[in-house]
């Protein structure tokens, strides 16, 4: 008798999605040969991990029937490494690589999925902008040509207020307006953003079926980005059908910045209650030795697969998929 | 009572959520590129039947609802409350009429009914899918009918109207699918 337990060894993604997937690979990877950007590859197994505060790591360790145990980092992200091979002169890198993070399961999320990220030297992020829109419009054979919209002004367009400029508690009444029940009453404006961007936003970028890239974030958002003259984040994220598919920086050089942002992070992290993660002086190293200005981007590939194949979750874009709710 | 972590948010998990215990109908895990993460819960008030929305900070926790789903006999209405009996233990419970909600115009006695129970109080009363009432009032039935077109309201004993063939008379016993509220077929007797 046929049951859904013992069709359970079976794949979640469907073959055609699996060609598919292959034909994508194959054709990222003759985009890249074209364009004479170096295929690297670099550890998944990292010493330091990633101190961002709304990222957790997955950790393992080497050698755990020895004194010389080391416990290791599942990389979020090859950021760290590949800003180290610019440092070194490699020229434009990019890498197909899975990545980890800890507690990430949902539709659109998975503990284990695969990034496409690569590096511009020279590139300012508009010019790293027009790359991604032509590498994604090509895979996904789209026509239109993308909207350019700055943080700011996708706030006042679908919820009608300055994300930067209003009052926290403003942000918290149009959440209350939208419908949005929420169990916390942070006053934390990058929280109230969050929310809103994730629970209003986002399902209305769905109906737009355009690529729609958000630019000049909020400096607490900056992450890994430079902060520029209007104190705006260099940075910018690709949405396609409402889902977040990319995520690109004119990338922070400064090493002794790059030091206090993994500081702040690290005591933001204990006052979230969360571990230290330890900094990654290496990285600090090969930045105080010197980056070329680059631009630098993570692209989802999961999710651009999803988008491509119509289809609306994870799972099934995914072999086997593993920490899934369902 | 266990306590439960957003990681572990599940369909028909049932929590206590605003005072009221609640199972959950679609849970799904929400984050904007480096943001905060969400898990944003649409869930069913366990006492109500109402579906809301909420969504909680990743990492949050809630406390488990103790509710149980029973397999119960329903055995009689004093009028006020109806007595429902596990086969299993002979123990005997009874329920009100806001834990009967509609339940209670499809049961006549002898149904296995599924009673949920909150901290060993039954909240809710599932009826069978499939019941067996008598037609207490429908205008005569048309002789040699048998096309179902058309159909006429019956009354049920118990007093749930449905819809029915114009063939049925007054006092036939009819089966109906008390999910739908659709009659099903005539019970030889």
């Amino acid at each position: 008798m046929v049951t859904s337990a013992n069709l359970a060894w079976r794949p979640t993604a469907s073959l055609s999605v699996m060609q598919l997937r292959a034909q994508l690979m194959a054709r990222i990877r003759h985009y890249f040969a074209e364009q004479q950007v170096l295929e690297v590859e670099t550890p998944i197994l990292q010493q330091a991990g990633n101190t961002d505060p709304m990222i957790d790591n997955l950790q393992c360790s080497y050698g755990a029937h020895g004194v010389l145990e080391q416990g290791y980092y599942l990389q979020t992200s090859p950021e760290y490494a590949m800003k180290r091979l610019l440092a070194a002169g490699s020229g434009p890198i990019y890498q197909v690589c899975k990545v980890f993070r800890d507690g990430e399961s949902g539709r659109r999320h998975s503990p284990e999925f695969t990034l496409l990220e690569w590096y511009r030297p020279g590139f300012d992020l508009y010019a790293l902008m027009d790359e991604v829109e032509e590498l994604v419009s090509r895979l996904m054979a789209l026509d239109d040509g993308a909207v350019r919209i700055t943080y700011t002004d996708l706030f006042q367009h679908f919820i009608g207020v300055d994300p930067i400029q209003d009052e926290v508690t403003l942000l918290r009444n149009h959440a209350l307006k939208f419908g949005i029940t929420v169990s916390e009453q942070s006053d934390e404006r990058d929280f109230w953003l969050d929310l809103l961007l994730s629970h209003i936003i986002e399902p209305e970028l769905k109906t737009l079926g355009r690529l729609v890239f958000v630019y000049d974030y909020p400096a607490t958002q900056a992450a890994l980005a430079q902060i520029n003259a209007d104190g705006l984040a260099e940075r910018f994220e690709l949405y396609l059908d409402g889902v977040e598919l990319a995520n690109g920086y004119y990338e922070l050089a400064d090493g002794d910045e790059q030091r206090r942002r993994f500081v702040n992070d690290n005591n933001r992290r204990r006052s979230l209650g969360k571990s230290q993660v330890p900094i990654d002086e290496s990285l600090l190293m090969a930045l105080n030795a010197g980056l070329p200005g680059s631009a630098g981007v993570a692209l989802g590939l999961d999710r651009l697969l999803m988008c491509l194949s119509k289809t609306t979750s994870l799972e099934e874009v995914l072999t086997f998929p593993i920490g899934c709710r369902t | 009572m266990a306590i439960y972590s957003t990681s572990d948010f599940r369909n028909g998990l049932k929590v206590m959520i605003d005072g009221s215990p609640c199972a959950m109908v679609d849970v799904d895990f929400v984050k904007p590129g480096k943001g905060q993460a969400f898990c944003r819960v649409k869930y069913r008030n366990l006492l109500t039947g109402r579906v809301n929305e909420k969504t909680w900070k990743s990492g949050e926790s809630i406390e488990g609802a103790d509710v149980m789903d029973t397999d119960m006999e329903y055995l009689y209405t004093d009028g006020e409350h109806w007595h429902f009996m596990n086969p299993e233990t002979y123990e005997q419970i009874e329920a009100d009429a806001s834990a009967l909600g509609d339940t209670a115009k499809w049961i006549k006695g002898q149904e296995k009914c599924v009673v949920t129970l909150w901290n060993d109080n039954p909240i809710a009363v599932e009826p069978p899918n499939f019941v067996e009432l008598a037609v207490i009032e429908t205008d005569p039935g048309v002789r040699g009918d048998t096309s179902g077109g058309g159909g006429k309201p019956a009354t049920l004993e118990g007093g749930a109207v449905v819809r029915v063939p114009l063939f049925i008379d007054v006092g036939e016993l009819l089966k109906v699918d008390a999910r739908t509220g659709e009659y099903v077929s005539r019970v030889k007797q």
